[in-house]
């Protein structure tokens, strides 16, 4: 007893109560909350119910599995999309830009700060028929690429898009930390560029691209916008099934089981990479 | 010699690779401003005719002034709270030593790697369980389970470089709490402030799959865009849409000249001590 007294009266334990107890309010609460009506026979609206497992299994036994694998099929496309894409950039950011790496830091952050609907919407306006892209075509060569927008790889364009951030910045932190003197004791030692690469370079960025291929595809794996503004009704994502069975259908138990299954999904991936990285170092650079 | 020359290539190719990701980035951005001027009912490219009513009726409207007026106090009450809890948060996350704290860390980040649509149906479900009728308010709870631990995670990196000798020195000659933590503890503290009020208010002003489902009978502007965006498209989505990037980039100008200014002021306070 007087120990727990004692561990209460720690200074950083009371200062991180407030957030501490409006996180558990807010968001453990909910969370319970869904946990618990996923044990629920469909249609219910209250907990007072025996706990059952047909939700479960009618999730199972439909077709579910059709939005889940597109879900995990755009996280993972659009994380490897991402990782080609960025890790020049990157590169250039630890090891080249100098000062200019703060300006591009800002300028890839900045429509971060920016409502993710309007960047999506600028994409509409660029894939439309008769949109920028199909009407410079158009007025330049007399070519018309009408069914640009409404398409998976529309959809895969958006993702890669919007999450695009989320994977350059964890790679910059990666790449930054492999010192420039290992690379050339290796090129001394005889190593071609490509050893170096395999056997230097990339090992040692390793906790970056983790952090940040594992960030992306949770975000996407989650993502319901770019599917709908830019997908049209071409395809169904995970976090679209989860609101329909919530709201159109008005199925709280249903709803509440495929959020459960994309929480564990999302959750067991998070400790993985929770295990990987050291905040005190990553958040201080200490 | 030759390497030195496909060094250089690589490095060239870099540079460029990495403006064309800009103009990436940045052309849907300037897409939606380009139709917000245009003149057809329609948006059809190339534009034949400009025109500018669209802004004069957004400014007349009276239902996009309940928008603004919606989006803007749910981001204000949601700064003003978050900062204020962030900022224990932080120094529970960087400065005290204490047990439990790897934990708390580890805790604390999970709401913002968390789908926010899932989050938002999440809390549906809570408040309605709980009789609690859905509107603006609710908006600003839904909001800050997201926002407060970016804005601990930000106000942090400042915590890290603060050295509590200052506190203790404080202490030792005599100063109150109260005086420690207005004379030391905040001015320290306050460009970590500022730059988590900024995101702040930022996200809260753009999000939009929380709001979506936690405002009830009230709307953002971003719900607002959407709503049109799926169905009913009227030209004054891309209008609002420019309207709302602008709000956005005259509060960071607003924010970013108020740093340098309070930069100044502590320069002239430090020069009038020697």
């Amino acid at each position: 007893m007087k120990s727990l007294v004692h561990w209460v009266r720690q200074p950083g334990f009371l200062n991180a109560l407030p957030v501490g107890v409006f996180l558990l309010v807010g968001f453990a609460g909910p969370l319970v909350l869904v946990l618990l009506y996923s044990f629920m026979p469909p249609k219910t609206f209250k907990l007072d119910q025996l706990p059952t497992l047909e939700n479960y299994v009618s999730v199972v036994t439909q077709s579910y599995y059709i939005s889940f694998g597109w879900s995990l099929t755009l996280a993972v496309v659009t994380v490897i999309l991402l990782l080609i894409i960025t890790y020049p950039i990157a590169y250039g950011m630890a090891k080249l830009f100098g000062k200019w790496a703060t300006l591009v830091t800002i300028l890839v952050a900045l429509p971060l700060l920016i409502s993710e609907n309007i960047r999506l919407f600028g994409w509409v306006l660029l894939l439309l028929k008769n949109g920028i892209i199909d009407g410079s075509l158009q007025f330049l060569f007399g070519v018309s690429l009408s069914g640009l927008l409404y398409t998976v790889p529309a959809v895969v364009l958006g993702l890669v898009y919007v999450y695009l951030p989320f994977m350059l910045f964890p790679l910059v932190i990666g790449m930054s930390m492999v010192p420039d003197s290992l690379k050339e004791a290796a090129s001394d030692l005889g190593a071609s560029r490509l050893q170096i690469f395999w056997e230097v370079e990339l090992p040692l960025s390793m906790p970056g691209i983790l952090i940040g291929s594992l960030l992306v595809f949770i975000l996407a794996l989650g993502s319901l916008a770019e599917s709908k503004i830019l997908g049209g009704q071409v395809i169904v994502m995970i976090a679209d099934d989860i609101e329909s069975a919530f709201t159109f259908a008005q199925n709280w138990p249903k709803g509440s089981v495929l959020s459960v299954l994309l929480i564990t999904l999302s959750l067991v991936i998070i400790f993985f990479l929770f295990r990987k990285i050291d905040l005190d170092r990553l958040v201080g650079r200490r | 010699m030759k390497s030195q020359r496909q060094r250089r290539i690589a490095h060239a190719l870099i540079v460029v690779w990495t403006g064309a990701v800009l103009v990436f980035l940045y052309m849907p951005m300037l897409s939606v401003v380009l139709a917000s001027f245009t003149k057809q009912r329609y948006f059809r490219f190339p534009v034949k005719a400009w025109d500018t009513r669209w802004y004069e009726k957004a400014f007349e409207s009276l239902s996009v002034r309940d928008l603004f007026w919606t989006s803007f106090s749910v981001a204000l009450l949601v700064t003003l709270i978050s900062v204020v809890l962030a900022f224990f948060g932080a120094l529970a996350f960087a400065r005290y030593d204490w047990k439990g704290r790897k934990l708390y860390q580890r805790l604390i980040l999970l709401p913002i790697f968390f789908p926010q649509a899932v989050l938002g149906l999440a809390l549906l479900l809570w408040f309605s369980s709980l009789g609690i009728t859905t509107s603006w308010q609710t908006a600003v709870f839904a909001h800050m389970i997201w926002i407060l631990p970016i804005v601990t995670l930000i106000m942090s990196i400042q915590v890290y470089s603060f050295d509590p000798v200052w506190e203790e020195a404080a202490y030792d000659l005599g100063a109150s709490r109260l005086q420690v933590l207005r004379e030391i503890t905040l001015p320290i503290l306050a460009p970590g402030i500022i730059s988590g009020a900024i995101f702040a208010f930022l996200l809260s002003w753009g999000n939009f799959p929380l709001s979506l489902f936690t405002t009830g009978a009230d709307q953002t502007i971003p719900e607002w865009l959407y709503a049109k965006m799926v169905s009913g498209y009227t030209p004054m989505v891309p209008t609002l849409g420019s309207l709302t990037m602008g709000g956005a980039a005259g509060f960071l100008l607003v924010a970013f000249v108020v740093m340098i200014v309070i930069r100044r002021v502590k320069q002239g306070k430090s020069n009038q001590l020697r």
